[in-house]
């Protein structure tokens, strides 16, 4: 406990437990050590031990919303937490969370909120006795370690995830009534890792496979067949997530990430590849993240995800005011890198060039920003972006004349949102 | 003179095929180490359309009814139909209506992924824990409710892959995008 070591430096205890109580020693050193005791008690022990505490002996910051320019403030720590006041949090189900993208800025996405689809929940991995597995159409089958996969060369690329049934409920109708909920299977993370290229070139692949099949170290075992073609030219196996070690729910120790596919290829927790000749044709690729069409053929393999973009802000649940307002929102394509979104405030019949923020990276968020004075009477928000190949994200009306609404996955229709007179944002389809 | 010009044309094609074993061999660092036959073996869990992969043991369809009962009826219902969780049996010639039902029966289309997938993932709550026999059963009692196979067959490596899954046919490959330029802008 830090309380004991702050009280009693010098004791057994706290030597004992040194490595644990940094901030007493600093403490130690601190003319004001009996105030950064209180704070850093209450900080440790919680609201219960403070409202124990005579209000006589809290500092004043405790009291009442004092200056803090009057009072010390806490000590540094060795992991950090966000202010207490943010609230933003990830909407869960039994199988996936979403990201509350009407609450964030830039392109990044906190790891803490990145959004999460597993299949069997989340495995409890220790890193130590990680495997990965290469086998198959390989002259050397082998075995790496973490410790051996991160010793080859390293690449750091910023990318987005999206789940392919992103938006998947939108099908139907404006389902979803925040963009957490239309948008929230995706998210962007700066990703670390070696190219799957270097590591499947350690175990030397045979003329004639053309498929691996991943697979996760999850309760599912969680599979996908992949074109070796396509995936060797960008495929990451990553160790990275944001400057630290991945996050559990993003596959700790090692998750395969392909730049712009649909997020189930990139499988999580990743302890096999297995090189074939022809896909395996697990339940993944087939029953599952196939795509249904009106004449009752399935499209199988479909990895792409086409461009998209979304108003983030202002958007369903948000309340505006009259004035100014700066619309924001995110674009993206699995297909390289958006190179324009154009915004409308009347339902389509205007649109106008919305500013990218620079840099703009391929397969990864792009913020787009649009100044818009709000006259307070009734505005329908759209965007429409356009990438590098000279794909135009679709209206849902043309989405849905080519797909139907069975589709389950790949919905990248644009999104709208209507401003009542009063400054209520909702989400509508036109 | 012509044994020399011989002799170079013959040190350029080894340095030309030096040079293209070069270019093809990307460097190896010597990480990891070679996998043992053990290591391989417990993780190969895959079970191909062609039936590579498939264990030795055998089910029935009446065996089956009976594993289903036990390991399966209480999330996806007592005739496969019921839930609460995925419908398994029924729907076919229902896909390319307005209320699409994909189940084994409808959408599958290899036998052989029941194995895989079962064995891999299913029960939910206690994953790769049923025996070959008993994977081949509810696979053999599966196929049976969905109209695949008779009652009285037997399910085994060797009759899997050769189970005729309605469906078979029923995919294509991604076509997109879909939109021609003129078409989104609409």
């Amino acid at each position: 406990m830090p309380v004991l070591g702050a009280i009693d430096k010098g004791s057994p205890m706290s030597q004992q437990n040194e490595g644990k109580v940094v901030s007493s020693e600093l403490d130690g050193n601190n003319p004001v050590g009996r105030r950064a005791w209180l704070i850093s008690a209450v900080a440790t022990i919680g609201a219960t031990a403070a409202s124990v505490i005579a209000p006589s002996l809290l500092p004043a910051a405790e009291q009442s919303d004092t200056d803090p320019t009057r009072v010390p403030g806490r000590m540094p720590s060795p992991y950090g937490a966000r202010a207490s006041a943010e609230t933003a949090r990830r909407l869960t189900t039994a199988t996936h969370s979403l990201t509350p993208h009407q609450s964030l800025h830039g392109i990044v996405t906190p790891s803490a909120l990145h959004f999460e689809r597993h299949h069997n929940g989340v495995p409890a991995i220790h890193p130590d006795r990680h495997r990965l597995l290469i086998h198959g159409l390989v002259e050397r089958p082998l075995v790496f370690s973490m410790a051996d996969l991160t010793r080859f060369p390293s690449v750091t690329r910023m990318l987005f995830i999206e789940c392919s049934g992103n938006s998947g409920k939108e099908w139907k109708g404006p389902t979803g009534k925040m963009v957490q909920e239309t948008h929230g299977l995706m998210s962007t993370s700066e990703w670390t890792g070696v190219p799957l290229s270097t590591v499947l070139a350690e175990a030397g692949i045979k003329p004639d496979a053309a498929w691996v099949l991943a697979e996760g170290s999850d309760a599912a075992a969680m599979t996908r067949s992949l074109p070796l073609a396509e995936v060797l030219k960008e495929a990451l196996l990553c160790y990275g997530q944001n400057g630290e070690a991945l996050r559990p729910e993003q596959g700790y120790p090692l998750r395969l990430v392909i730049p712009g596919w649909e997020g189930n290829t990139c499988i999580k927790w990743l302890r096999r590849l297995k090189l074939g000749a022809m896909p395996f044709m697990t339940r993944e690729e087939t029953s599952r993240y196939t795509d249904l069409m009106p004449d009752g053929t399935a499209r199988q393999f479909s990895f792409a995800m086409e461009a998209k973009s979304v108003i983030t802000s202002p958007s369903g649940g948000q309340q505006i005011e009259p004035g100014f307002v700066e619309i924001r929102g995110l674009a993206w394509s699995g297909r390289g890198a958006v190179t324009g979104v154009e915004v409308s405030t009347d339902g389509g019949r205007t649109w106008d060039q919305a500013r990218l923020q620079e840099p703009v990276f391929p397969r990864c968020h792009t913020r787009f920003r649009f100044d818009w004075r709000w006259n307070g009477t009734e505005a329908i928000l759209q965007s429409r972006c356009t990438d590098e190949t000279g794909y135009v994200q679709p209206a849902r009306a043309a989405l849905v004349a080519a797909r139907g609404v069975n589709s389950s996955y790949h919905y990248n229709a644009i999104q709208t949102w209507q401003v009542s007179p009063d400054g209520q944002v909702t989400n509508v389809q036109v | 003179m012509c044994r020399s010009k011989v002799a170079v044309s013959l040190t350029s094609f080894a340095l030309l095929c030096c040079g293209l074993a070069l270019a093809e061999e990307p460097p190896r660092y010597g990480f990891g180490r070679p996998a043992t036959e053990a290591e391989i073996n417990a993780w190969n869990i895959d079970i191909a359309p062609d039936g590579t992969g498939l264990p030795s043991g055998r089910g029935t369809v009446t065996k089956g009814a009976a594993v289903y009962a036990a390991k399966c009826a209480s999330c996806h219902g007592a005739t496969g139909i019921e839930g609460p969780q995925t419908r398994l049996v029924g729907g076919q010639g229902s896909l390319a209506t307005d209320k699409p039902v994909k189940t084994i029966g409808s959408f599958w289309p290899y036998a052989t992924t029941l194995y895989d997938y079962i064995y891999r993932a299913m029960p939910l709550t206690e994953p790769q824990s049923l025996t070959s026999d008993e994977v081949y059963a509810v696979v053999a009692w599966l196929l049976h409710t969905n109209g695949i196979i008779s009652a009285e067959s037997t399910i085994d490596a060797n009759t899997l892959p050769h189970a005729r899954m309605p469906n078979r046919n029923g995919f294509v490959s991604d076509p997109r995008p879909d939109l021609s330029k003129s078409m989104q802008r609409e």
